[in-house]
């Protein structure tokens, strides 16, 4: 489902003399649907550049990114649009959202993006919020007042709203008490066995070692080892 | 190569080939050149001067480009270079298909006529004749964009501003176009409207399937309205793409700067 062949990427800095900062070379990794592979390494060691080159935040200097048939390092940007919409989802760490939109709307938005009838896309954001525990009353606030932690779930709610075939968690456990952290490792183990193909950076290494089915160690890209 | 997106909508609504307009000898913007599909929302940004307004007035027709061809998508014949059009046909297209939401809405508004009036007159223009259908239309229209009904025969003129930013908004929406141009619709306008007014778009947007091309320099309106985004700077686009990757990873070196000179809130 996910595929990277030979990737490459620097940052190019125009404004400080051209400097080119290579950041990995050689990367290739596979993860099949249904297959979660965590990503490890050194804060530093590019977990989270990875995982935005997949999503195609971020531009590949060379290689081949697979997501699907779509080749995200060479494809338009309404491909990538479409990309996300229908098959790739991502939790970042930090949630994005136009400010004065409600928290349950926030996350019956994928949903709707993809043709959901709105009141079947709010049970399924009213139920997602409601098993990650955040407090019926805050549903119809705008998440930019929310608490870290409520805020990070609710962007997990959101990144759980629609079955993405492919998914990138990017420490969707982090500072999360039990039962929520709970909530989320099932949420991913429903995602595994619905065959949804995943990447995560989990620092929380109980978490890692029970949703992960291999790692791949990021530090091994990076372009002093490969020097 | 994402066969399956390529099939859905092979015909983009709007494409700009080689689109340049002089001032005498400068440069207004020169050589632009893209596709907009069905649905897509394009931010143009870069500083005053830079040309974005130069190319929206040009794309939508406003003053005539030296060279170049902006080809849309009607719905009667297919796709046509509308700067060939006669007068009358761009008028009705401008009237129809397309919208232009000014960032002074009063250039987009008429200030001695009734709020109701405002959106009943474009209905009017495509042939709306039944005053009651166009005044209930024009009534749904205001509650749409967060405008009591009690308001509606109040000119414009005792409205705040981001009260008829939203009732021109009304105004080119009601016809129900496929294709809008704005040119800086947040400018001039407090955060707090602001706020309101871009949730107000992106689900106008969303629920209408418009396709639209805003004019901002304001990069985080970008980042929430825009699918794709370019940059340019003394007339020509100097990068474009996918709207977070230019703004997460800027390629070129005025992109960078512009980037980086955004004030952290």
């Amino acid at each position: 489902m996910i595929e990277l062949e030979n990737v490459s990427k620097s940052f190019t800095l125009h404004n400080q003399g051209s400097a080119v900062i290579p950041v990995m070379e050689r990367v290739s990794l596979k993860v099949s649907a249904g297959e979660c592979v965590g990503l490890v390494g050194a804060s530093g060691a590019g977990k989270s550049t990875l995982m935005r080159l997949i999503y195609g935040n971020y531009l590949a200097a060379s290689g081949r990114v697979l997501v699907g048939d779509v080749d995200v390092a060479q494809a338009e940007p309404r491909q990538i649009i479409a990309l996300r919409r229908e098959t790739l989802g991502y939790v970042s760490q930090f949630l994005r959202v136009v400010p004065r939109v409600p928290a349950l709307d926030v996350v019956a938005e994928p949903l709707l993006a993809v043709g959901t009838p709105q009141d079947q896309a709010r049970d399924k954001a009213a139920s997602l919020l409601a098993e990650l525990n955040i407090p019926e009353r805050l549903w119809s606030l705008s998440p930019t007042t929310f608490s870290g932690g409520e805020q990070q779930r609710v962007n997990i709610a959101r990144g759980f709203a629609y079955d993405y075939p492919a998914l990138l968690l990017d420490e969707p456990t982090a500072s999360l008490d039990a039962q929520n952290r709970a909530t989320v490792l099932r949420l991913i183990e429903g995602a595994k066995a619905r065959g949804a193909a995943i990447i995560g950076i989990f620092h929380d290494e109980a978490a890692r070692d029970q949703v992960c089915d291999s790692f791949v160690d990021v530090s091994a890209f990076s372009p002093e080892v490969a020097a | 190569m994402g066969a399956q997106v390529k099939e859905q909508d092979m015909t983009p609504l709007l494409q700009v080939n080689g689109l340049t307009k002089m001032y005498g000898p400068r440069i207004g913007c020169k050589d632009v050149s893209f596709d907009l599909y069905p649905g897509e929302v394009m931010g143009i940004v870069g500083e005053s001067g830079s040309g974005k307004s130069t190319l929206l007035n040009a794309m939508a027709g406003h003053h005539a480009p030296d060279r170049g061809e902006v080809v849309f998508d009607t719905r009667a014949d297919g796709p046509v270079d509308t700067l060939k059009m006669s007068e009358p046909e761009r008028r009705m297209l401008g009237r129809t298909d397309w919208a232009f939401v000014h960032q002074h809405a009063r250039d987009g508004l008429r200030m001695s006529v009734s709020a109701g009036g405002n959106i009943g007159e474009r209905l009017m223009a495509v042939g709306g004749r039944h005053y009651g259908e166009i005044r209930e239309q024009a009534a749904d229209w205001l509650g749409r964009v967060e405008i009591s009904d009690t308001r509606i025969d109040d000119r414009p003129s005792a409205f705040s501003g981001g009260m008829q930013q939203r009732l021109q908004i009304a105004r080119n929406l009601v016809t129900g176009p496929r294709l809008v141009f704005m040119d800086e619709p947040t400018g001039g306008l407090d955060v707090s409207v602001q706020a309101r007014l871009l949730d107000l778009l992106r689900s106008l947007v969303r629920e209408m399937g418009l396709s639209a091309i805003i004019v901002t320099h304001d990069l985080a309106v970008v980042r929430l309205l825009a699918d794709r985004l370019m940059v340019m700077k003394d007339g020509h686009v100097v990068e474009s793409g996918l709207t977070d990757q230019v703004l997460d990873d800027p390629q070129h070196a005025y992109t960078q700067l512009l980037v980086s000179s955004v004030l952290q809130v």
